[in-house]
């Protein structure tokens, strides 16, 4: 592999003069139509100017746009230092223009399920012309324009003659970071979600509590934290941090999907809320450690009530995930009253049916919250009759699709995960293996594939923190990134995706994200930090 | 945010850490999740020294008050560099978040406060304006009393490892509100390493590193007690060392001529930035082959390679046939030899390719002349012999790959042979072969740190041991070391300092510390606490498991 004959940085643009051959002049995620020619047009941080079209239903106040404007003129210019060359703006006579026009309002919403994130970009002499339905659309049309434009090598700005007609293949395009197993300071997850939208990913799913740490600091249960935190000052997410994650998810189009699991994964709980774990027993005496969520006792579902009534106060997405993976039955097994309830309740021995009973009535509270809930595959594995409705995210590895394909045949919408285990390293080179994932190769009908609603990558904290988080997920993200956003024949080729993920991963370092090499190479702008 | 203002103020309480020890004279002390907090949980040395006794008086250190000095009748004194900027850092090591010192009020029952840290350099010379060797006497004994605590050190590359340990024993224990003052264990010991050689190799070829991520690097060595850098300088990728000599060599064959390259003074800020901490910079320029990129600057070195009888264009190892070859490198490794100070030039040596050699019809010619027949390997040989006749002239001393022991190439018998091949079985053989032909060796095969899997792969670096082979008490004592491996492939400055640490720390404390040394949950505890004050001085070491520090990387 010769990567230092890198084309770009000898001739920028010879690819495309030449005509015909793949371009690495390119947008990542692929969009669905993009049609770009040799001509190009010279950019200029004095005379370059977004403005929202006259009939736009949309106008400046709005701040999701106002501060994608700020945001992309310096990720489109990133040496001119953000919008400081705005007075130049009426010194020039032609400024190229990119004029925004978004069918529908409103701006101070949230992005949500179902939210249109279609846009339609034509760049043109002196001006870009962006449309979409949303906001949220033009976000996306908005990143997809700045990666559009390049430097040469005297460093001059220049942008080509683009069409782009663009839509997402799936509307949930995920992100999990696991905030209990390590603690991660707020400014990796913002910095995280900074690079989901460099990605077009459109979901953050926040993994926030689970056996080892319980960071929420919650304004009902604050000793959940205080007693459940590794620390309960210095790793805890306050009510602030919570809203500034959801503020600054939402004015990039992110919606963040809160996970409080249980029963199982809660053993952090219980030192904050006595009584919730089941005591666990050793013959006929309780043996001092506690196992999953007690599902018998009243007050665990007046607490779960409260919990999640807060929750869903504080996190505005309409999905809640509520979890309910790998509950060890052990501990119930040894409890003489749950023994009990289960006669009374005729479970027999059956344990998956104690804990479809628990996440029956969870799913009830969320429902009565008004929350679209979520769960792990194995709710959906343990609860075959009378189902409630919950979106089902499949996580299992081994035939994931045939997972998928007895979900959606059940009439239930999948998410699924199974192949997008990021924390799994190495060997090394192994970005191919997220691309090469086929979501919806299973046999059913239209029907069912349209219930699979995306995809989503795990970073799991075992053995992941601040010190590594980022070079772990990134560029290895960006390859689900398009396999959930783009057209899958389009993009089927790892070898044409290649050159493009290596720029684009170039591209991501200039943006500050400590996204790792693919292989041997170099980048203009290499990471500065340690 | 009014969050960040509480976090603060809580910092400010903090900030004089705490204490306790071996003994807890005030009853114990518990974590947050209910567990009894034992000394270990704050006493981590890391690697562990030769011998430590600890008693259980505590005493503390106050920021205000605390002085590094020359002890009376020491070689060195405050003209000594090394010293001079080693205090410094240590001192900021030690009261990086304690700095402050605001409540000078509060002192502790008399008596019980170190003030001060001796250091006595015991040796007429100190070998303060000198280079680290093979032969450097690391060893130091360290006592801490009070009002003074004592460093004693033959030189002062023993020095540095003793303040190293001196900075490992002060810690913040758990009455971090109320405590105001660090404390310190006493302890005496005298420590030294059990290998001579003990490296790191990063790879500035497939990836260029910025010179930040290099000095970052020789920083967490250091807190390592490692006392090698194996700078793989040039391969196959780029070459981004500026010879004043050939300076076409890096500025056609780098990944960019100015942004990814390696000046002389920058060469000169690692040596000299590693010389300050007892790290020696071993070069390698590695030859025949991972050679590619020298040919773009330097006409007719490489061997063109044939298709059938006519050029292909492309280009093989080294051309061995040629007397400008040799001129060359007779050069090239003479202004090596004066730029890197070091006894040692690591000349390579590995995986020659042997398909473009053999399509080419002069070296068929020459095979013929020399009557070397189909046997290549004869004809790397020839190579390296006259190799290292120039590097010898140059009165350097030189390691290589093993391969060129494998060949069967004449070395001299103070050749540093370094094994990377294999299984565990084979390199113990190997071992083996190359004690038992006398030569030293050092280790690298199980510590080829850029393969990485899922979990704690520490573990089978932390139970490698280079003298696990079958030989004699002599051929042991012919190991000299080992070298922690991070090769570039996948690496760059994104990633390589979370690749490295803490698992490279595993391959530390075997190269330093007692053979007997091994036991891996004592080791995990201690481990996970290094790391953590890894991460306090500010280098992104990765976690070993769940689990937090008390002041996460922030460098985000």
């Amino acid at each position: 592999m010769s990567s230092r004959c890198n084309l770009r940085f000898l001739i920028p643009g010879l690819a495309l003069l030449l005509g015909g051959v793949p371009s690495v002049l390119a947008v990542w995620p692929q969009p669905q139509q993009i049609r770009n020619s040799a001509e190009r047009y010279s950019l200029s941080a004095r005379a370059f100017l977004f403005k929202h079209a006259d009939v736009s239903a949309v106008r400046s106040g709005c701040d999701v746009l106002d501060q994608a404007f700020t945001r992309y003129f310096t990720l489109i210019f990133p040496e001119s230092g953000g919008g400081a060359h705005n007075r130049y703006f009426w010194t020039e006579a032609d400024p190229f223009t990119v004029e925004v026009n978004v069918a529908e309002g409103p701006c101070d919403g949230y992005p949500a399920e179902g939210s249109i994130e279609n846009y339609k970009l034509t760049v043109s002499p002196g001006q870009a012309v962006l449309t979409s339905v949303t906001v949220w659309g033009a976000l996306r049309g908005l990143e997809s324009l700045s990666q559009l434009v390049e430097q040469d090598d005297y460093g001059a700005y220049y942008i080509n003659k683009t069409e782009i007609e663009d839509f997402p293949r799936f509307q949930f395009r995920g992100l999990l970071l696991d905030t209990s197993r390590h603690y991660l300071p707020l400014q990796a997850i913002l910095k995280t979600l900074d690079a989901m939208a460099y990605s077009k990913l459109n979901v953050f799913h926040w993994h926030i509590v689970d056996d080892p740490s319980f960071p929420y600091q919650s304004r009902k249960y604050p000793d959940l934290s205080k007693k459940g935190a590794y620390h309960p000052f210095t790793h805890i997410y306050t009510q602030t941090d919570v809203r500034r994650v959801i503020e600054h998810a939402r004015l990039r189009g992110i919606r963040v999907l809160a996970e409080f699991d249980s029963p199982g994964h809660t053993q952090s709980w219980g030192n904050g809320q006595p009584s919730l774990l089941t005591p666990c027993y050793r013959g006929d005496v309780p043996s001092g450690t506690y196992g999953p969520v007690n599902p018998i006792l009243d007050s665990t579902y007046v607490f779960m009530a409260n919990l999640l009534k807060e929750v869903t106060s504080v996190f505005p997405d309409s999905y809640i995930h509520l979890g309910g993976d790998e509950v060890d039955f052990s501990c119930w097994k040894s409890n003489p009253d749950i023994k009990a309830f289960m006669k009374k309740m005729g479970f027999g021995s059956d344990f998956t049916k104690l804990e479809s009973f628990y996440m029956q009535n969870i799913v009830n509270i969320s429902t009565m919250l008004n929350r679209s809930s979520v769960v792990w595959q194995d709710v959906f594995d343990y609860h075959e009759i009378n189902r409630p409705r919950y979106v089902v995210e499949v996580w299992k590895w081994g035939c994931y699709l045939c997972e998928v394909r007895r979900v959606t045949k059940a009439g239930l919408k999948v998410i699924l995960a199974s192949p997008w285990y990021l924390d799994l390293p190495g060997p090394t080179h192994d970005w191919a293996r997220y691309y090469n994932v086929r979501p919806l190769a299973f046999k059913g009908t239209e029907e069912q594939k349209k219930l699979v609603i995306g995809g989503e990558v795990c970073m799991w904290g075992e053995y992941v923190d601040a010190t590594n988080l980022s070079p772990r997920l990134w560029p290895r993200a960006c390859a689900a990134a398009e396999r959930l956003w783009s057209d899958e024949v389009q993009t089927s080729s790892v070898d044409q995706a290649f050159p493009r993920l290596t720029d684009f991963r170039c591209r991501l370092l200039r943006r500050g994200i400590q996204a790792e090499p693919l292989y041997v190479g170099h980048c203009k702008n290499e990471y500065q930090g340690i | 945010m009014a969050a960040m203002g509480a976090l603060l103020k809580f910092g400010a309480l903090l900030l004089a850490a705490v204490a306790a020890c071996v003994a807890w004279e005030d009853g114990d002390v518990w974590d947050y999740d209910g567990h009894k907090l034992k000394d270990s949980d704050f006493l981590a040395l890391w690697p562990l020294p030769q011998k430590v006794q600890s008693s259980a008086v505590s005493f503390q250190l106050s920021a205000s008050r605390f002085q590094f000095t020359h002890a009376e009748g020491s070689s060195a004194g405050s003209d000594c560099s090394i010293l001079q900027n080693a205090f410094r850092r240590y001192f900021d090591y030690i009261f990086g978040f304690t700095k402050k010192d605001r409540d000078q009020r509060r002192r502790n029952a008399a008596g019980s406060e170190v003030l001060e840290l001796q250091v006595a350099i015991t040796s007429p010379d100190a070998e303060c304006d000198g280079f680290p060797s093979l032969t450097s006497d690391e060893s130091y004994e360290l006592s801490v009393d009070q009002p003074s605590a004592v460093l004693k050190a033959p030189k002062v590359w023993g020095a540095l490892r003793g303040l190293e340990t001196f900075s490992q024993l002060v810690y913040e224990d758990a009455y971090d509100v109320i405590a105001m003052t660090n404390v310190l264990n006493f302890s005496v010991f005298p420590d030294f390493p059990r290998f001579a050689h003990r490296g790191v190799l990063l790879d500035s070829s497939r990836h260029y590193l910025p010179l930040k991520v290099i000095l970052a690097n020789l920083e967490a060595m250091a807190m390592n007690k490692y006392n090698v850098f194996h700078w793989h300088i040039s391969d196959d990728q780029s070459f981004p060392y500026v010879s004043r000599m050939f300076p076409d060599l890096s500025q056609k064959g780098s990944y960019h001529p100015y942004t990814h390259v390696y000046t002389p003074a920058d060469v000169k800020m690692v040596i000299e930035f590693a010389r300050m901490r007892g790290i020696r910079v071993i070069a390698e320029f590695d030859t025949p082959g991972h050679t590619q990129s020298w040919g773009f600057g330097q006409k007719d070195l490489l061997t063109p390679c044939y298709t059938g009888s006519s050029p292909s264009g492309t280009y093989g190892p080294v051309n061995p046939i040629l007397n400008t070859t040799y001129d060359f490198m007779a050069g090239f490794f003479k202004e090596i030899s004066t730029v890197f100070p070091d006894a040692y030039v690591h000349l390579g040596g590995d995986e020659v390719d042997f398909s473009c050699w053999k399509s080419n019809p002069d070296i068929q010619k020459f095979m013929d002349q020399q009557g070397f027949g189909k046997d290549y390997s004869k004809l790397e040989s020839f190579y390296i012999q006259r190799l290292l006749d120039i590097v010898s002239s140059t009165d350097k001393g030189y390691m290589v790959w093993q391969e060129v022991f494998d060949n069967g190439v004449k070395l001299k018998m103070d050749t540093l042979i370094h094994v990377w091949k294999g299984n565990e079985a084979q390199y113990q053989a190997e071992m083996a072969r190359v004690t038992g032909a006398g030569y030293r060796t050092l280790l690298s095969t199980p510590w080829y740190l850029n393969r990485i899997s899922y979990g704690q792969d520490w573990r089978d670096a932390y139970k490698a041991d280079p003298c696990n082979f079958t030989g004699t008490d002599a051929q042991k004592k012919l190991v000299i070391g080992g070298e922690a491996c991070l090769w570039g492939e996948y690496v760059d400055a994104s990633n390589l300092t979370p690749r490295l640490w803490p698992r490279a720390s595993a391959v530390a404390e075997r190269l330093w510390s007692d053979q007997g040394v091994r036991d891996i949950s004592d080791a995990y505890v201690r481990l996970v606490q290094h790391r953590c004050r890894m991460v306090e001085r500010g280098i992104p070491a990765e976690p070993l498991f769940t689990g937090y520090c008390r002041h996460e990387y922030s460098g985000v």
